[in-house]
């Protein structure tokens, strides 16, 4: 790892006047960041920790509703806040990675990183979650923009996530042998409005909504509406782990876990 | 060079550190504390696990600075200041819950932290909450019954396995 100019301000007003400087990264918990720069596949000017700021930790209910997860909230810290107000998202929280990760790990971090085989992306699609930053609100469906990419812009920090709490939802990971990764993980939420369906760790793109199960769903909610529906293993990621045609069935065949499971 | 503070096992640490020292870094290197061991380095075997305010971390993945002012305990203060082993070091000598000994410190730790949220936990719930910390001596069933056992549980029947 390189030498870096570290700064760990309290506010979220310090961190964003401190991640103007040039080359300056976003630190969340560290446990995608720190591997990475040990790799120096990334070499901040300058690391701004994040963990220092109250004001973006902890759990809450909005007055429509929502479930706000404060943007520095760890995983554990969801696993056992969110229980009880919103449960498959709380226990998307408590399967990440392992005990020790989920102590630093954040769903800020997670969410920014958007690594395309993490959890949190698919609970945020599919639950048609907000996106809240230092400047402005982001809808889940204009948020994430392929592997590793998302709409945020340089030096913006994702403060708050807003999720709507659905009727029924469930979370389904077939885990990636080695790296315990979402080889295919798939979330189905249920809202009053219709089912939405977020696939995480298969597509190239990274995560995405299989809308033709949507429809589906919407109209008959259970897994015999999945029936003949398949997603194109055009696009999918394949590698020793799993073809895209492999990855492209786990995709049908979690989903009809995940619907069963919302029972 | 940057000043970091902290508290480990129970008693005021501090050094000048480069931003980029690793928290396991310090303990071992500014400290001396070795017996925090560093693995695979990339946060997947969990030997360098120490408890950062209470919470099990993989101290290979944490930045020093990111403990200051924090109270960290390590494998160093397991054991009772007149070197008597406590509960879960005990049972794993009992239970031979060790072979070459390089992942110890960091499965004691990960079962300090599990049996502080979950007293009792059945097997299924100590493979599970294990899973960042591996055995290379494969020596996972002695450390379950050992982690079992410091829980006040029976393991006569895993014993027989």
């Amino acid at each position: 790892m390189y030498e870096f100019e570290f700064e760990r301000p309290s506010s979220i007003a310090d961190a964003v006047a401190a991640l103007k400087g040039d080359e300056a990264q976003a630190l969340g918990g560290g446990q995608t960041l720190l591997p990475t720069m040990k790799q120096r596949l990334a070499s901040p000017a300058t690391l701004v920790s994040l963990g220092g700021i109250a004001e973006m930790k902890g759990v809450c209910v909005e007055d429509d509703g929502a479930l706000a997860i404060g943007g520095g909230t760890t995983h554990a810290a969801v696993a056992e806040a969110a229980a009880d107000k919103y449960p498959a998202l709380a226990d998307l929280a408590g399967h990440i990675g392992d005990p020790a990760v989920r102590n630093r790990g954040t769903i800020g971090g997670s969410l920014a990183n958007n690594d395309p085989s993490a959890c949190y992306p698919s609970a945020a699609l599919a639950s048609g979650a907000t996106i809240v930053t230092n400047a402005r609100e982001i809808a889940a469906d204009d948020y994430f923009q392929g592997m590793f990419t998302t709409a945020l812009e340089e030096g913006e920090i994702i403060t708050n996530v807003k999720f709507p709490v659905p009727e029924a939802a469930n979370y389904q990971k077939f885990l990636q042998p080695a790296s315990r990764f979402a080889l295919v993980g798939v979330f189905v939420a249920k809202y009053a409005d219709g089912v939405r369906v977020a696939v995480t760790g298969a597509s190239e793109e990274g995560v995405f909504r299989w809308t033709e199960a949507e429809a589906a769903l919407s109209a008959n909610f259970s897994g015999d509406a999945l029936d003949g529906l398949s997603v194109p293993a055009d696009g999918m990621i394949s590698d020793l782990h799993g073809t895209s045609e492999y990855r492209a069935h786990l995709v049908g065949v979690m989903t009809k876990r995940a619907v069963a499971a919302c029972g | 060079m940057t000043q970091v503070s902290m508290t480990v096992n129970g008693k005021a640490a501090s050094g000048d550190v480069e931003n980029r020292t690793l928290l396991s870094a310090f303990l071992r290197e500014t400290l001396g504390m070795t017996g925090t061991h560093v693995g695979c380095d990339t946060s997947q075997c969990g030997a360098c696990v120490v408890h950062v305010n209470g919470e099990a971390v993989k101290s290979c993945t944490m930045l020093a600075l990111e403990a200051e002012g924090a109270e960290v305990s390590t494998i160093e203060g397991q054991a009772a200041a007149d070197g008597s082993l406590n509960a879960i070091q005990q049972a794993f000598q009992d239970h031979h819950g060790l072979q070459c000994g390089f992942c110890t410190p960091g499965m004691v730790m990960s079962a300090s932290a599990l049996l502080k949220e979950n007293p009792k936990p059945t097997e299924a719930e100590i493979r599970a909450y294990l899973e960042g910390n591996l055995c290379r001596c494969t020596g996972y069933h002695n450390i379950v019954k050992a982690i079992m056992a410091a829980s006040g549980q029976d393991v006569s029947a895993i014993a027989a396995e």
